[in-house]
């Protein structure tokens, strides 16, 4: 009791409280005001993947699947084609028929990054990819291929620091992925059992 | 002037203070969370409008648009009263409170009461009718417990109040808001008393339910108390009438100790000015009770208790007698 009485009247600390407060009020608010800031990231921050391309507009992916087996979260579903020489996607013997990468698996760790052999998957800063459905976030090559107009993409080494303009921003290219049909249409289970048995048919 | 009924008079002041009333309670409660985000090293709400100025219009809106919920198990018609219970009663004390006056004397008030003080007590003792009965009415266990303990608190601090006041009572010698205030016209009763004007800062937060003394509505051990059961229109009436009584006290704080509209060292003010004054003191106050509610923790139920009944009754009662026997010896000084 003698403790609590002595707490109860401690005037003292109140006051050294309240200054506290009252100071506190003036001082620098360390809040970013979000949308309307965008605050500097780290220069090789892990955000939203891109498939690039070489110079001559070929695709960088020639479908080795190596980028699939090292995702620690099993989120990328790569289904390689053989090439014709008629028309060549990449350079090598394959290429990338379908390669999508559920977003919402993803742990962004880059280890993708690392294990493809011709530096066709990065990681961007991007990272506004909300939507609504759960579908949205199966990213297929319709958004995840740089668009030839758009250049080559950045190898992750030489990605500038600072704010990129479309920091956030995504290909609003027209998904090809079943996204009104739910998200199991789009996984990647779902993916490798059609195309076994349509490889068996 | 005598063309105009004096019921329409009154009306007319009535409609105006209660409309400055409230919008002083939709900014004070945007006040109260721009500065508590300061103190908290945030910068408060400020998305709507610029620097959230149109924040409690964005509120007010949500809350008309919430689902009106009765609990099965609620009492009906006490529980859809309850909220009205408490809001009429904390508007009602701003008919008596002065804002100001004239040189000839005239008061910026709706009605001057010569017991003034004592209608003030009764309509914010009657408001806690409005809390209790919510948390009676609500039929379940949380609100039934804020309400036992906002009737307890409530009951135990106003004793302390109303002694702390009786020292202000005595030496003004009317319990008419007026003539307590034109009694300081010279030295503010916050000198002679500064023990009964710390006595009634305590208790005033502890009866307005604030912080540190929000035991009734402890979010941590109640839900929210007495409101727990509350959704939309009838919360918001429930919280309208909390920040009424936060302005009440703090204008009855002004107008008992810091001299209401008069300026410091009897500096002569009346009528716009004296309401500036009486604006910055209120101010002061509100803003006291923002900052004690963003530094001190919730106080513990039985210190709270012992507080009230061990510490502040005794001091406020000597300090009352102290002042009963300052005036019976020394009238002339007073």
């Amino acid at each position: 009791m003698s403790d609590d009485r002595k707490n109860l009247f401690n005037v003292g600390a109140i006051v050294r409280g309240l200054s506290t407060t009252f100071s506190y009020m003036f001082k620098k608010k360390p809040t970013v005001q979000y949308p309307s800031v965008m605050k500097q990231h780290a220069p090789r921050f892990h955000g939203l993947h891109e498939l690039r391309r070489y110079a001559d507009g070929k695709e960088r992916c020639i479908g080795c699947e190596l980028c699939a087996i090292a995702c620690p979260a099993n989120a990328i579903t790569v289904i390689g084609a053989e090439n014709s020489p008629e028309d060549r996607r990449s350079p090598g013997e394959r290429f990338a028929a379908r390669y999508e990468i559920d977003e919402l698996r993803c742990i962004f760790c880059g280890l993708c990054e690392e294990a493809c052999p011709t530096d066709a998957i990065v990681l961007t800063p991007r990272f506004e990819m909300a939507d609504y459905r759960r579908g949205a976030f199966v990213y297929a090559k319709d958004r995840l291929l740089v668009p030839p107009e758009a250049g080559v993409g950045t190898p992750p080494d030489e990605r500038p620091g600072g704010i990129p303009a479309d920091l956030g921003g995504v290909f609003r290219a027209k998904d090809t992925v079943d996204i009104t049909a739910g998200y199991e249409a789009t996984n990647r289970g779902h993916i490798l059992k059609e195309h076994t048995r349509g490889g068996e048919a | 002037m005598s063309a105009v009924p004096i019921w329409l008079i009154v009306l007319i002041k009535a409609v105006i203070v209660l409309f400055v009333v409230i919008t002083v309670f939709a900014y004070s409660m945007l006040a109260e969370r721009k500065v508590m985000g300061w103190m908290q090293l945030r910068p408060g709400p400020n998305r709507v409008g610029p620097w959230g100025l149109l924040q409690p219009a964005a509120d007010a809106v949500k809350m008309m648009f919430k689902e009106d919920l009765t609990p099965q198990t609620a009492d009906p018609l006490i529980y859809r009263l309850a909220p009205f219970i408490s809001l009429i009663c904390a508007m009602g004390t701003f008919a008596i409170i002065p804002f100001s006056a004239n040189q000839d004397g005239t008061l910026w008030s709706v009605g001057n009461v010569n017991a003034g003080i004592l209608l003030v007590f009764c309509m914010t003792s009657i408001g806690v009718y409005g809390i209790s009965l919510a948390g009676w009415a609500s039929g379940s266990k949380f609100p039934l417990l804020g309400s036992v303990r906002s009737t307890a608190q409530m009951i135990s601090y106003e004793l302390a109040m109303s002694m702390s006041v009786i020292g202000v009572l005595i030496l003004a010698g009317s319990t008419a808001l007026s003539d307590i205030v034109n009694a300081q016209y010279k030295v503010w009763f916050v000198i002679p008393q500064i023990v009964g004007f710390v006595i009634y800062l305590i208790t005033a937060i502890a009866e307005t339910n604030r912080a540190p003394f929000d035991l009734v509505e402890a979010e941590t051990e109640l839900v929210g108390g007495f409101h727990t059961e509350y959704s939309g229109l009838r919360f918001g009436l429930f919280f309208i009438a909390e920040y009424l009584n936060m302005i009440t006290v703090s204008c009855l704080a002004t107008l008992l100790f810091l001299g209401g509209w008069n300026g410091p060292f009897g500096l002569p003010s009346y009528g716009l000015l004296g309401l500036l004054w009486f604006i910055l003191k209120a101010g002061f106050f509100l803003f006291f009770y923002i900052w004690l509610r963003s530094t001190l923790p919730r106080f513990r139920y039985d210190r709270l208790m012992a507080f009230g009944w061990k510490v502040l009754l005794p001091v406020a009662t000597l300090n009352l007698i102290l002042t009963a026997v300052a005036v019976a010896v020394w009238p002339t000084h007073v």
